[in-house]
């Protein structure tokens, strides 16, 4: 099992002292962040993509390689890529750049973004939205996969022989992740390819998130892929700790009651009770996560939102710290012990070479 | 057979729950006989602030969220509130936005407003009438107003409210005989082939 964080990326401004960090500092921040991930234990560090302030990371694969660079282990990924607004053609490109920089420590997660002034920007009309998921990551599919592609479609100029280069190292593209909040066709978009599906399994009841990974599962099974147990599921989590439950409680409400999505509405217990946000010490934020295997089944990857909402970098590498030391090894341990025989790992780049030489050899 | 009652009166007792509460039974009058009929009354009063969460977050909490099933999957749909401003209150629009678009596409409603004037009584046919013809629901002709002086002040007009009452709860109860309502498609269990969807 895989754990890792997944950053929005978000500047907004600290609640408790009015300062706001500049681009620059949150940029560095989301660096920083990234190379405390490996120093902790964990195994991914996912970026978000957004072109509207006041989200800063709208170059995924630049701060990726960047943190490559910086990495020996750890997994780059994205939370989402927008496979709607952005061109096919670039995403191959950059993405089979970024793996051969990080001698394949890539994946991503495909997303549509639900930004509407967004689409436009990039000469996109957000009412197709699905339609651009299925077409833009069909051709991504195969610019991986073959070194030749002719192709013609409705949303971008056709292709004539072309080769996206450079070519995904070893012959492997990188895995993908298809990321949805509420679209049945996004699960049954990753069931029918045999992909990943992840659900970002905060903000929203759990309930929510259930039958979207349900249907995906069973249509993993339809498609000939394996069992629906099989299947790759990814999930996420925001958790904010202490060692003591009421001291994270009362540090994480200033935060909470004025953070974007959520923030002015309910309140932090009203919350914590309808979704998987976990306030709290170590050991309950143990006890939330493997809970999440009883509503979702075995999964492969739990990704947590940990620099949210203003946090400033101290407490979020402190966060790190206890999630790395406490929380994660016990993780390991309890969801192994736990999964059922014949359940796979998330697919990496070492699994998937070593699977395509066994079907050539 | 199961009505929900959706009523959005402020106060304890409110004019708008007894008007609601009338038209609920002389609902169950109508239907007598036929079916055995459960009605399920959700005061919008008791989730104002989860009515506004929701509209922050994006979901319902488990208390609001039995209500909004009970709407779903309900026979029939009786709505009512008061009048504020000249239309609907907005606690009780509130409702209708969090609601699925689709949740009450062939629904028999019955619409009923409380205010403290006769002069407001259009409000059903201008406000109300237009919003539930939005959401695709069959609304019945009859639309129920009751002003102060309907509740039996002097020179007030009881026996006419009387007979509104039963008048639009013999059209519901046509309505919901009748059965027309389709059940909803459910999208997770209805997938759209991926091979339909490449085109």
């Amino acid at each position: 099992m895989q754990f890792g964080l997944f950053s929005v990326g978000d500047v907004t401004p600290d609640p408790t002292t009015g300062r706001e960090p500049t681009e620059h500092e949150r940029i560095k921040a989301m660096v920083r962040i990234a190379r405390k991930a490996e120093e902790v234990g964990l195994d991914v560090f996912a970026t978000g993509e957004h072109h509207n302030p006041p989200f800063v990371p709208s170059s995924p694969t630049t701060m990726l390689g960047y943190i490559a660079a910086q990495t020996e282990r750890l997994i780059l990924s994205t939370s989402t890529t927008l496979i709607t607004t952005n061109d096919p053609v670039k995403i191959a490109e950059d993405f089979a750049m970024l793996q051969h920089l990080a001698d394949g420590r890539v994946d991503l997660m495909m997303g549509r973004g639900n930004t509407g002034p967004v689409y436009p920007w990039f000469g996109k009309d957000i009412r197709q939205g699905i339609p651009l998921a299925v077409e833009n990551y069909a051709l991504l599919h195969r610019l991986w996969r073959e070194d030749v592609v002719d192709w013609q479609g409705r949303f971008r100029t056709p292709l004539q022989g072309f080769t996206s280069t450079p070519r995904p190292l070893d012959g492997v593209p990188p895995f993908v992740w298809h990321g949805s909040i509420r679209s049945p066709e996004i699960a049954e978009q990753a069931a029918y390819y045999g992909d990943g599906f992840f659900a970002n399994n905060i903000f929203w009841p759990k309930g929510h998130f259930q039958r979207l990974i349900e249907l995906y599962r069973q249509r993993y099974e339809h498609y000939g892929h394996g069992t629906p147990e099989q299947a790759i599921v990814g999930l996420g989590g925001q958790v904010f700790m202490r060692k003591n439950s009421q001291d994270a409680i009362k540090e994480f409400r200033p935060y909470f009651d004025n953070a974007p999505v959520y923030g002015h509405g309910p309140s932090l217990e009203d919350f914590t009770t309808e979704t998987p946000l976990t306030v709290g010490s170590p050991q309950q934020v143990i006890e939330r996560t493997l809970e999440f295997r009883e509503y979702f089944g075995d999964y492969q990857r739990q990704l947590f939102l940990m620099d949210h909402a203003g946090l400033p970098l101290k407490t979020v590498l402190e966060q790190l710290d206890l999630l790395g030391e406490e929380v994660v090894p016990v993780l390991r341990k309890e969801f192994a012990a736990l999964r059922a025989p014949g359940v796979p790992d998330a697919p990496t780049h070492a699994s998937l070479k070593a699977a395509k030489e066994l079907v050539t050899s | 057979m199961r009505i929900a009652v959706v009523t959005a009166g402020l106060s304890t007792p409110s004019s708008t729950r007894v008007l609601a509460d009338e038209l609920a039974a002389a609902t169950r009058r109508q239907l007598a006989g036929d079916n055995a009929v459960d009605i399920d009354v959700i005061e919008l009063r008791e989730h104002a602030h989860a009515l506004v969460d929701n509209l922050l977050t994006g979901f319902p909490n488990a208390a609001l969220r039995q209500a909004i099933e009970q709407v779903d999957t309900a026979d029939g749909v009786i709505v009512v509130t008061p009048i504020f401003t000249a239309s609907y209150s907005a606690l009780f629009k509130a409702f209708f936005d969090v609601l699925d678009k689709d949740a009450l596409v062939g629904m028999p409603v019955l619409i009923g407003a409380t205010g403290g004037s006769e002069r407001h009584s259009l409000a059903l046919d201008h406000a109300l009438r237009p919003l539930f013809g939005y959401l695709r629901a069959m609304v019945v002709p009859t639309g129920v107003y009751a002003a102060s002086a309907d509740f039996g002040a002097r020179g007030g007009d009881t026996a006419g409210l009387a007979n509104r009452i039963d008048r639009a709860a013999g059209e519901f109860a046509a309505l919901l005989k009748a059965g027309l309502r389709k059940p909803v498609e459910d999208p997770y269990a209805d997938v759209v082939p991926f091979a339909a969807l490449l085109g």
